[in-house]
């Protein structure tokens, strides 16, 4: 079963750049897969490709079972200031004109599940970083995605919060049954979080390794330090590393 | 709200300054139609007062009519700007030439071609052209300035053209356009001094008429009384133009989240 293919993918910007070139991968339905690469390797344009905010020059970006509802997370938290965090929860289901009460409930509860019951009204300025990113995260769920993209969505926040984050993340993750791409700079992050790890050359774009992981061990709360992530955080480094030099 | 100083302070130097007028114009004996004393003025708009309330009414009555005017209009071109980069490439060098070229030289033009039978209707025309270039230009920016992420999230969630100008380019345009639109309410009433200034004597009864008028009376305490009223408007327009701004924006907008600008 493939939820999400890409297949020989190349992208050039506009200014010339070439991001991407020919990349490949699939994602299972229900894989937390995460995409890592140093800066400018083209992840968030591979990202970017998977939601169909691009198109590719070549290759085919596919979901052989059919299109499914997208969940996305930018690296910041992208709100709408002048809205609350209820509003801005709402967005995607008022952009789906649906109906206000339906809406406002569903707002609410993605809220509660992002741990900020209590804080609907709350403009974006009165939150910290990581409550902004519960926002986020929150309008991401709201439209009850099968697919969550994430862009870095902890790169900007400090680590106590990035852990709690991450571990709420894995939480979500196994209730709703859901298909995680994640795009990260961070080993430890990859290798805490996900079942597979695609490792990304630098610019252009491609995937280097395909490294699975210990599924068993993806997200136990001891799982951040315990021995089999401290490995897999070594594999991943050595084959990051081989990459970065080549 | 502002505190006690912000508002004594300049009370204060007003007071001295026309104190200190007041006393120079008694001491050098000044001719009062060369400069009144500040009571000159403030008899000669006690006793004019009816008049010069009819003429301030009519320069208002210009100015609002062409600052609404304006403000839609420059709302709607940005908007089309902002959906079509053909429409803003063809249209923007002539908003350009029309901001550039100044407005005293068209408005004859203007007076000849709408009539002189429709002169309200001219005067509204001409300080429209005045008013319209900061709020074309606030607007645009502002709804230009669109979180690229935002709008990239609303097209995800299958928005429409529509969708994304309402939920999300207008309310990020506000306090741009609000900036534009303080500019442009002083703008409006330039405009429409201009415009009476131009249109001359026997059609205009605004504010601008009555200071040509005491001018060539040589009554210049009603000139300067018509004059202190023109300020005094100015001041009231921006005035409540900021409060607008406050009233929109404290919650959300940096701008805003001190006090009244």
């Amino acid at each position: 079963m493939t939820l999400l293919s890409l297949s020989a993918v190349a992208k050039r910007f506009s200014n010339g750049t070439q991001a991407l070139r020919d990349l490949s991968f699939t994602v299972a339905p229900g894989d937390f897969v995460s995409l890592l690469g140093p800066s400018g390797c083209g992840k968030s344009t591979a990202l970017r490709l998977a939601a169909n905010l691009l198109t590719p020059d070549s290759g085919a970006v596919t979901f052989p079972t059919g299109k499914p509802e997208i969940g996305f997370v930018f690296q910041e938290p992208t709100l709408m200031p002048w809205a609350d965090a209820l509003a801005n929860a709402r967005l995607p289901l008022d952009l789906q004109n649906a109906p206000r009460g339906e809406a406002n409930e569903r707002a609410a509860s993605a809220l509660a599940r992002v741990g900020l019951a209590g804080f609907e009204r709350a403009l974006p300025r009165e939150l910290s970083g990581g409550m902004k990113m519960r926002v986020s995260l929150a309008r991401a769920l709201v439209a009850r995605p099968k697919l969550l993209l994430l862009d870095e969505p902890f790169a900007a926040l400090d680590e106590i919060t990035r852990a709690q984050l991450g571990d709420d993340l894995l939480r979500l993750w196994r209730e709703d049954g859901l298909t995680i791409l994640f795009v990260t700079h961070s080993v430890s992050e990859s290798a805490f979080l996900s079942q597979r790890v695609l490792v990304m050359t630098p610019r252009p774009g491609t995937i280097a390794a395909d490294i699975a992981l210990d599924t068993a061990l993806a997200g136990t709360r001891d799982g951040r330090l315990s021995a089999a992530t401290i490995e897999a955080q070594r594999a991943i480094s050595a084959v990051l590393n081989g990459t970065v030099a080549a | 709200m502002r505190r006690a100083p912000d508002i004594l302070f300049p009370l204060v130097l007003a007071a001295l300054l026309l104190g200190a007028w007041e006393g120079a114009i008694h001491y050098w004996q000044v001719p009062h139609y060369v400069l009144p004393a500040p009571s000159a003025i403030a008899h000669a708009l006690c006793t004019n007062f009816g008049s010069l309330m009819e003429s301030l009414g009519s320069t208002l009555a210009v100015t609002l009519q062409a600052f609404a005017a304006a403000t839609i209009l420059g709302v709607a071109t940005a908007i089309a700007f902002t959906q079509s980069r053909l429409i803003e490439r063809t249209l923007y060098p002539y908003a350009v030439i029309l901001q550039v070229t100044p407005v005293v030289a068209i408005a004859p033009l203007i007076l000849i071609w709408v009539g002189f039978e429709r002169i309200n209707l001219a005067l509204v025309i001409v300080a429209t052209i005045v008013a319209f270039f900061p709020i074309l230009a606030g607007a645009t920016l502002g709804l230009k300035s669109a979180d690229f992420n935002l709008l990239d999230l609303a097209r995800l969630h299958g928005a429409s053209r529509l969708q994304i100008l309402w939920r999300i380019r207008l309310p990020t345009a506000l306090p741009y356009l609000l900036s534009g639109m303080k500019t442009a309410g002083g703008l409006a009433l330039i405009g429409a001094v201009v415009a009476e200034f131009v249109a001359g004597s026997g059609t205009a009864t605004g504010l601008a008429w009555r200071i040509v008028e005491s001018g060539n009376r040589l009554e210049i305490a009603t000139l300067f009384a018509a004059l202190a009223l023109l300020a005094f408007t100015g001041v009231v327009i921006f005035a409540a133009l900021s409060l607008l701004e406050w009233a929109l924006l404290r919650r959300w907008h940096e701008s805003a989240l001190g006090e009244v600008t």
